[in-house]
């Protein structure tokens, strides 16, 4: 069988598996896969970017994601005017101070040598950290005190603030979609950061660092409330797609939807996710567009060339470093507009939600089953093992049930293995993970 | 100014657990450098073998306390240990005959392997909730306390307590008891000192007819029996919850590394480096800072350099630091 044809075969196959799930289940939940699919057909291109095209082992994912979910907020959010005015300038200032501490730090480390130099980096970090905190922690305090119920944070830059219509129904507000960018701008930023410190360590090291940078990002938005409320999680973000209920208040929608044969209800849900669907389905195209283009062109080529062998492509004169930096950069972007846009699907963020095996190791698993160093393959991967992770529970639930036939309803073994089922996804992802890489380690769709 | 009081409350809050803390993530260290060192590669599974021995020691406790056995004054855990080892050691072998024999044998790259390791640590976190469920366990009884902060204030007539919580006295005896069984272990038995060979260059010792599959199971033998045993000191000490082993996961690589991976005493210095960076960063020094300085210098707020909530941002930190500046670790460890 050629490759073309197995490849548009496999896209079938997951567009099936949609199928079914929507007759069996629903169609809403059909497209809630989808889109969830989506984004992680994006994120799975990140990863891919990073570790097929260049080899580089990033386990950070999630932290990236989640700058991205933050970027939705700060640019989403209505500016806290109070806090602004109560604790701004001195939360900047000392943001400022810090940066300039270590900025500081470095610069004497390059002109000072010998002792001078260990006693002159320590001293400016030490003095630099309390005058930082002196500053930094007063307009935190100021900040967190405005309305801490409902704000007790800056807010975001929409100053355009939510749109209603006549009928004070909620309209969409299409300001939200510039999170987008800027998630993956927040993302490269902090990607930049990293990869000035920990590329051209050992892969195994740059593994450690990407997972604690993670940890460390989570770690930040669940304590630092002034900025997005921590675990107080910050509801109600704008949409850019219509509400279910200002379409069901629509009398051209219910028309619409009758003529469709749908009560409102159903048709509206259903159409505020075709409208995600169509959204997500074109950052993904676009992203998969330049991904492929990048792949062809010289610079992919250099890319795999330094992944395969780094001492003959430094000996051709490539910058090895440089240009790790540069895609690590690039996918990390990419996993930062993907976490904006799945804050923006949810409407809310919560720091407390972000989990390592959910947003940095399954997306492995979608790299790895979809063909590492394939595009087609990390958006095969992304849809595929998603739908798999989702059904997974279900599917559980059904063989334990199977399984427990037998057994008096109400012992202990039974209820046990009942309650179990929902901890088969990780096992499921595990195995596949290893069947893939024993049986098929190029994955579905292997690298040309 | 009252140095002694001072230093009573420095031992209570920060040297005590620090020293426990730093125990347990020794033992833990200790694991990941030896599988570095043999079989070379980074055990992602490694925090979950520390889940899935634990939550073996566990039965294994229930078993015991139902049958009305328990261990005096000691946790009855303790008792539960070996069965708890014995089946992670089963395990562990059954996983490298089923999963990473192939991979050794196929002499494929190190990054590979710990893609494995990371499928085998999905596998084993889902078996380890399958058994034994996501909730907080606390299983520790016998005595709490070795010394209360109570009698130590009424033996010494000091201010400050000093509190020695059983399980802190235990991890520190268990962990020096394992540490030595080790070390003699590696440097005075036959297989010991093969295993050093195989971990010094594996060329020359396969040449001098030192059997590798040999060598192989003994590591994860041991790994799987120090795994346990941190696993089981870490859960005695705080309680057991599947997800915080997989966390313990940073700290403890973290250690391996800033001692220098592959190096057995390396991996006991990160330890203890890392656990008393954290606990010294983390805490709030007002209540030491009292005694010591004068009192109208005494401090408003808690001196506390940075939250508690911070403290793998202290271990990342740490690394980063060693990485940049000494990149195979305090100790040598191997550079690849």
């Amino acid at each position: 069988m050629n490759p073309a044809l197995k490849n548009t075969l496999l896209f079938c196959f997951v567009g099936f598996l949609l199928l079914i799930t929507g007759i069996l289940q629903g169609w809403n939940s059909a497209l809630f896969i989808l889109n969830m699919g989506l984004v992680s057909s994006i994120l799975a291109l990140g990863v891919n970017l990073q570790w097929g095209f260049a080899g580089l082992f990033n386990i950070g994912v999630m932290g990236f994601v989640a700058l991205g979910g933050l970027a939705t907020v700060l640019v989403g959010m209505p500016p806290v005017g109070e806090a602004w005015s109560a604790g701004a300038l001195q939360v900047f200032a000392g943001l400022a101070l810090g940066a300039g501490t270590v900025v500081g730090a470095v610069v004497i480390r390059k002109k000072l040598v010998g002792r001078a130099r260990t006693f002159g980096t320590l001293a400016i970090l030490v003095i630099g950290f309390f005058v930082f905190r002196a500053v930094f922690d007063a307009g935190v305090v100021a900040i967190e005190a405005v309305d801490p119920a409902l704000t007790g944070n800056l807010g975001g830059i929409n100053i355009f603030g939510p749109h209603r219509d006549a009928n004070d129904m909620l309209l969409p507000d299409y300001f939200i979609l510039l999170a987008w960018p800027m998630g993956g701008l927040l993302a490269a930023g902090a990607a930049w950061i990293i990869g000035k410190t920990a590329l051209g360590l050992r892969s195994d090291y740059l593994a450690i660092a990407t997972l604690g940078i993670a940890e460390i990002i989570i770690a930040v938005m669940k304590n630092e409330d002034w900025l997005a409320r921590g675990v107080k999680n910050v509801n109600g973000l704008p949409r850019p797609v219509p509400y279910e209920v200002t379409l069901q208040s629509d009398p051209g929608f219910i028309a619409r939807a009758a003529s469709w044969g749908l009560d409102p209800v159903t048709a509206s849900t259903i159409y505020t996710k075709l409208c995600y669907t169509v959204l997500f389905a074109a950052v993904l195209l676009i992203l998969l567009w330049l991904a492929q283009k990048a792949l062809n062109s010289p610079w992919g080529r250099m890319m795999r060339a330094i992944r395969d062998n780094e001492t003959a492509a430094e000996a051709m004169g490539k910058d090895v470093t440089a240009r790790h930096l540069q895609i690590f950069i690039l996918g990390s972007a990419i996993c930062g507009i993907a976490g904006a846009m799945m804050t923006t699907l949810d409407g809310q963020l919560t720091p407390t939600s972000y989990q390592p095996l959910r947003f940095t190791f399954l997306i492995w698993v979608m790299v790895i089953v979809g063909g590492s160093g394939n595009n087609f393959g990390s958006v095969l991967g992304g849809l595929l093992i998603w739908w798999l992770w989702v059904q997974v529970e279900p599917m559980g639930l059904w063989v334990m049930n199977l399984l427990t036939s037998g057994l008096a309803d109400g012992s202990a073994l039974k209820d046990h293995m009942i309650e179990s089922a929902a901890h088969m996804r990780l096992l499921t992802m595990g195995v596949v993970l290893l069947l893939v890489l024993r049986f098929s380690p190029r994955g579905l769709i292997p690298e040309r | 100014m009252d140095y002694l009081n001072a230093l009573v409350a420095f031992l209570n809050f920060v040297f005590v657990p620090g020293l426990a803390y730093g125990a347990q993530l020794a033992i833990g260290a200790l694991g990941v450098t030896l599988i570095y060192g043999i079989l070379r590669f980074s055990n992602f599974a490694h925090g979950d073998t520390m889940a899935f021995g634990t939550a073996m020691t566990i039965i294994g406790t229930n078993a015991l306390l139902a049958l009305g056995i328990t261990f005096g004054p000691l946790p009855t855990a303790l008792l539960a240990l070996p069965f708890g080892i014995g089946a992670t050691i089963l395990l562990v072998l059954f996983i490298d005959w089923l999963v990473y024999k192939f991979y050794r044998d196929q002499k494929a790259k190190p990054v590979i392997l710990v893609i494995v390791s990371m499928g085998v640590m999905f596998v084993m976190n889902g078996v380890v909730r399958f058994i034994i469920g996501v909730r907080d366990i606390q299983f520790a009884d016998g005595e709490r306390f070795l010394i209360t902060a109570r009698d130590f204030k009424e033996m010494t007539g000091l201010d400050e307590g000093l509190a020695i919580k059983t399980t802190q006295a235990i991890t520190v005896v268990v962990a020096l008891i394992a540490m030595a069984l080790l070390f003699w272990f590696l440097n005075k038995t036959r297989t010991g000192k093969s295993m050093r060979a195989f971990s010094d260059n594996e060329d020359l010792a396969l040449l001098s007819g030192i059997n590798p599959d040999w060598v192989v199971k003994v590591t994860w033998m041991i790994v799987a029996a120090l795994a346990t045993t941190a696993g089981v000191l870490y859960g005695l000490d705080k309680s057991f919850k599947a997800f915080t082993y997989f966390q313990l996961l940073l700290p403890i690589f973290a250690a391996a590394i800033v001692g220098g991976l592959g190096n057995p005493l390396g991996a006991i210095a990160g330890g203890f480096v890392i656990a008393f960076s954290e606990v010294t960063i983390t805490y709030a020094w007002k209540k030491v800072l009292v005694y010591l300085l004068p009192e109208n210098l005494e401090p408003d707020g808690l001196v506390q350099l940075m939250s508690t909530d911070y403290k793998f941002a202290v271990s990342f930190a740490i690394l980063i630091i060693v990485l940049l500046f000494k990149p195979t670790g305090l100790f040598k460890g191997q550079s690849v």
